[in-house]
């Protein structure tokens, strides 16, 4: 959707979340996206998941490449930092970012054309890395933004709105999420904010590499007859695999609970979510597993949307580096500079 | 007997020592550079290695200069040629009344040597051959054996030997007693059969004071960790990997927290050059201190990147360990050939801050200084090193530091000032020095947040494609670049005794050589006044000083007068009053070189026509 110009007054009757914020608090600026895009989409389902989780916008940085999907930062939480850097290399920037403040909630936005050709190695990089972060792909395999050049994740076979036929290979993103090791892997589907609010909520939760790839159709270059990245097509072979609901702590847990199809996740921060299985044998811990199911249903032609694989004990990588609990960017001279006791130690040590 | 004079001097001459990469000569032949230094005798030592790991070859120079000449000088005067492969070139180097130390194990017919040189032959393979049994054996103790031997040469000091092996092998004791007996082996062996001492020899005094020894890359790290650098992200390459891992390790002496052992700082080692500048600038944006560490083709690849830091305004430090170049060029090699491109880094109008340290001490200094640098100019700071600083000891002055000194962090609002109603936008100059203020990511619920973009944009940080911002945006960066000249290091000028017409400019690595070339042109009789760039955007005072001089040299070591194009085109000179003189073989550039190139010039220059009689 592309917002019209918003009003200026707060609706008094508009539902508050915990922390008495509207959901206009969690808005950016008008979309110049086309209208019908699939990217505003994802704009508003993440709104709609940073206001149910009642996050403080301003602790939020959102980081992005360049395309439209990389514009879109500046379409929500209009009071927290963005950065849209420069094409492909949102990774490293965010990676850099999360370094100098853990505390910080590190949402990265990127094309499909972003992550899956320029910066295919930043993308398998800062995964295998185990960044804190929630990195979303909002995938429609094409370049937008340079009007419409096959990306590489267009399927094998798909015409262009040119009328050119892709005989390269595409590349699953979510597959390769799977092999470097994220520790949160799902896909979705622009279209169907029931699935993909709940995951945008339980990626945020997650410590670590939480890794969103989210079929999002082009409607100026990618959905026609012959594009299986549009409404349509995706609609027709979609094959979901759990819905999914996320509680944080500091929500009443609400649950439908139907033994034997109902999962807890406990995360590592304490939140937990629940998922249920419409797949009765589908495992959501078993990163093997969900790479052989994706694998199954992309043979048959299928999309597979749902969260796919979350790892029980995950790590991020200031663990990894055993860095301290303050942020690295609130350390002053006092606790950074050694002094000139030590440098005249140094001294005497170089003789 | 040779038909030079054989070479009789004290405490000044160039030993070389001609090895196998891979060969542990390394570690032998610093040990005898510093136990010439225990003697109190400065030396200034080199390494020239190949880009390989193993089998070439590669050559070590001390030179011991009882004056503290440290720049190279050219020539050897005393050649250990252990290497077969270099052995007639070797030979060739020496300088007429040198000496040749040789293996002597298969004799060689005297056609292989020059007759205007002392040959002496020690059969080291045959000692070593004799005395151990283990392979590896023989070959390490070869090294030290000729240390020995060279004891009883020079007159080293065989006990500031002995000190040195104690302290290197401290903790591994048992290699203590090896290393000495062969240190003896070697001595004993000259004393018995080698006319000793020869006219090259050391003598106690005291002119090292108290200087410090050591490398220009742990020097820039440790300034970093000084400098309150936290996160690095680098990605190896010669000659500047050895930067990041003396930060490493700097860190982990300096930088844990004592209760919990856990880090201060962050250090990746990113997939390549492109994440790692990504990373940096990521990092600075949120806040932190943060660096990066490469040589030229690590610039090439950062260039977009670059350009991203100086429009969005985003304090990026890189220390940039030049080497030969284009291309791949000589990796081992020294040069300073990445001015241009680093001075105007990426497409589009950019100008980039540098600076220009010439020894360990200064790379130091300003590797601490270019954090505050960056920070307050909100920009990308290059500390141009070279491998010749980088990765050769140095004897230097020894570092200090200020404690009342706090990390300057520039143009920051904060929650207060946000929350006092102070009037935010990212890209105001509200006090008319180009130097925007910025906000960390987080700061305050409502107010101060901005999107950083690589597009243009108007004052407050809203994007916008109208010309007038974006020219007024462009128009303010140059301001903050003549804010820059007066903050970065000043040049330093050193007038000859008596007042010159001319006057020579240099940076960086060339100081050293600059500094022992004046005295080489003092006695051709020409004075000159000297001015050493310490920074760029080039201060005002060299406009005035070109205007004080007929011409003024232009000493730099890259084939096409990188510095002098800089000065032309920033400052506005006359390209006809700036005479380049270029050194780029790969080699440091030597007084030698420098004293000949100004001295011969200067010489046509003050030559009086001689008169005609008809
Ligand atoms: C270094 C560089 N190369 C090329 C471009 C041009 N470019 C801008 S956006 C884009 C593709 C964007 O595609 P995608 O990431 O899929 O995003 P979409 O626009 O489809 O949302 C390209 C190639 C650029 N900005 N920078
Ligand atoms: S070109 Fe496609 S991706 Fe870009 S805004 Fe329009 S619909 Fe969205």
């Amino acid at each position: 959707m592309t917002y019209l110009a918003k009003p200026k007054f707060h609706h008094p009757g508009l539902p508050k979340n915990e922390l008495g914020y509207t959901h206009r608090d969690y808005e950016g600026t008008v979309s110049t996206l086309c209208a019908g895009c699939g990217h505003d989409s994802i704009t508003g389902a993440i709104i709609q998941a940073c206001f149910e989780l009642a996050i403080e916008p301003h602790r939020v940085a959102k980081i992005s490449g360049i395309g439209c999907s990389s514009k879109t930062p500046t379409y929500f939480l209009g009071n927290s930092h963005g950065f849209n850097s420069v094409h492909g290399r949102m990774p490293s920037v965010l990676t850099g970012a999360n370094l100098a403040n853990r505390d910080l909630i590190y949402l990265g936005v990127s094309g499909d054309g972003d992550s899956a050709s320029i910066g295919l190695g930043q993308f398998a990089h800062c995964l295998r890395r185990g960044v804190n972060m929630t990195y979303i792909v909002e995938n429609n395999g094409v370049y937008g933004l340079t009007k419409g050049q096959f990306s590489a994740t267009a399927d094998r076979g798909s015409k262009s709105k040119r009328g050119v036929i892709n005989t390269d290979n595409s590349i699953d993103m979510v597959a390769m999420a799977l092999q470097l090791g994220a520790t949160f892997v799902a896909r979705s589907f622009s279209g169907d904010k029931q699935q993909l609010v709940p995951i945008i909520k339980a990626a945020i939760a997650h410590k670590g590499a939480a890794f969103l790839d989210v079929i999002s159709p082009c409607v100026a270059f990618n959905n026609h007859a012959g594009s299986t990245k549009s409404f349509d097509f995706v609609r027709e072979h979609n094959e979901a695999v759990n819905r999914l609901d996320f509680i944080s702590t500091r929500m009443p847990i609400e649950l439908q609970q139907e033994p034997g199809t109902v999962e807890i996740v406990e995360q590592h921060d304490g939140s937990k979510v629940a998922l249920r299985k419409l797949d009765a044998d589908y495992e959501v811990h078993d990163r093997a597993a969900a790479l052989g199911f994706l694998q199954h249903h992309a043979a048959k032609g299928q999309i597979v949307t749902g969260l796919l694989f979350v790892e029980k004990e995950s790590e991020d990588l200031h663990a990894h580096l055993h860095t301290v609990d303050k942020p690295l960017n609130a350390l002053g001279t006092k606790d950074l500079c050694p002094g000139s006791a030590a440098l005249d130690a140094f001294n005497a040590s170089m003789r | 007997m040779p038909t030079a004079t054989p070479l009789s001097r004290v405490n000044d001459f160039v030993v070389r020592f001609a090895n196998v990469n891979g060969s542990g000569s390394a570690s032998a032949n610093e040990m005898f550079a510093r136990a010439i230094l225990r003697m109190g005798i400065p030396v200034a030592p080199r390494n020239i290695f190949p880009s390989n790991i193993q089998g070439l070859p590669t050559w070590y120079e001390v030179r011991v200069t009882e004056d503290g000449h440290l720049g190279a000088r050219g020539g050897t005067d005393l050649m250990v040629a252990m290497n077969p492969q270099t052995f007639d070139k070797d030979i060739a180097s020496i300088e007429p009344g040198g000496y040749l130390l040789y293996d002597s194990t298969k004799p060689y017919p005297p056609s292989k040597f020059r007759d205007d040189i002392t040959v002496i032959g020690v059969p080291l393979t045959a000692i070593c051959n004799r005395e151990y049994t283990d392979p590896r054996q023989r070959q390490l103790f070869k090294n030290i054996i000729y240390i020995g031997v060279l004891t009883a040469l020079l007159e080293l000091d065989v006990a500031a030997v002995e000190q040195l092996i104690a302290e290197q092998y401290k903790g591994k004791d048992k290699l203590i007693g090896p290393n000495v007996k062969a240190l003896h082996i070697g001595r004993d062996y000259a004393i018995l059969n080698l006319a000793h001492p020869i006219g090259l020899r050391l003598r106690k005094t005291d002119k090292v004071g108290d200087k410090i020894f050591v490398e220009g890359n742990s020097a820039a790290a440790l300034g970093a960790v000084y400098g309150g650098a936290t996160v690095c992200a680098w990605y190896p390459i010669t000659p500047s990997s050895s930067l990041a891992d003396a930060f490493t390790k700097w860190c982990a002496k300096y930088r844990v927290d004592p209760e919990t052992r856990r880090a201060k700082y962050a250090i990746v080692q990113a997939e390549d050059e492109l994440a790692s500048i990504g990373m940096v600038i990521g990092a600075a944006w949120n806040g932190a201190r943060s660096f990066t560490a490469t040589s030229g083709p690590g610039i090439s690849l950062m260039q977009e990147f670059i350009g991203l830091a100086y429009f969005a305004e985003i304090p990026a430090v890189i220390f940039n360990v030049q080497r030969a170049g284009p291309s791949t060029g000589m990796p081992t090699r020294t040069q300073q050939c990445d001015l241009i491109s680093c001075a105007y880094a990426s497409h589009g109008d950019t100008k980039h801050v540098m600076i220009f340290p010439e020894n360990p001490a200064e790379a130091f200094e300003m590797g601490a200084m270019a954090f505050d640098l960056a920070d307050r100019l909100q920009t990308p700071v290059f500390v141009m090193l070279d491998l010749e600083i980088g990765m050769n000891h140095h004897l230097c002055r020894p570092f200090q530091w200020d404690d009342s000194r706090t990390y300057d962090r520039g143009k920051v609002m904060t929650y207060e000032e946000l929350e006092a109603g102070k009037d935010f936008g990212r890209y105001l100059d509200v006090d008319g020095d180009g130097i925007p203020y910025r906000t960390y990511p987080g700061t305050h619920p409502t107010k101060g947040s901005f999107f950083t973009r690589g597009t243009s944009r108007d004052r407050y940080a809203k994007y916008t494609e109208e010309g007038g911002p974006y020219v007024d945006n462009m128009q303010r960066l140059l301001r903050k670049f003549e804010t820059a000249k007066d903050i970065v290091p000043k040049p330093l000028i050193a007038n000859a005794a008596k007042p010159s017409k001319y006057g020579v400019i240099y940076f960086g690595s060339t100081a050293p050589a600059m500094d022992e070339a004046i005295h080489m042109i003092e006695a051709r009789g020409h004075g000159l006044d000297r001015m050493r760039l310490r920074g760029f955007p080039f201060h005002s005072s060299v406009n005035s000083f070109v205007a004080d001089h007929d011409f003024v040299f232009v000493v730099e070591q890259n084939r096409d007068a990188q510095l002098r194009s800089l000065i032309v085109n920033e400052c506005g000179i006359d390209p006809v009053r700036l005479v380049p003189i270029l050194h780029f073989d790969g080699t440091p550039i030597t007084a030698r070189y420098i004293a000949k190139a100004i001295g011969d010039h200067l010489d046509q220059m003050t030559m009086k026509p001689a008169k005609v009689t008809s």
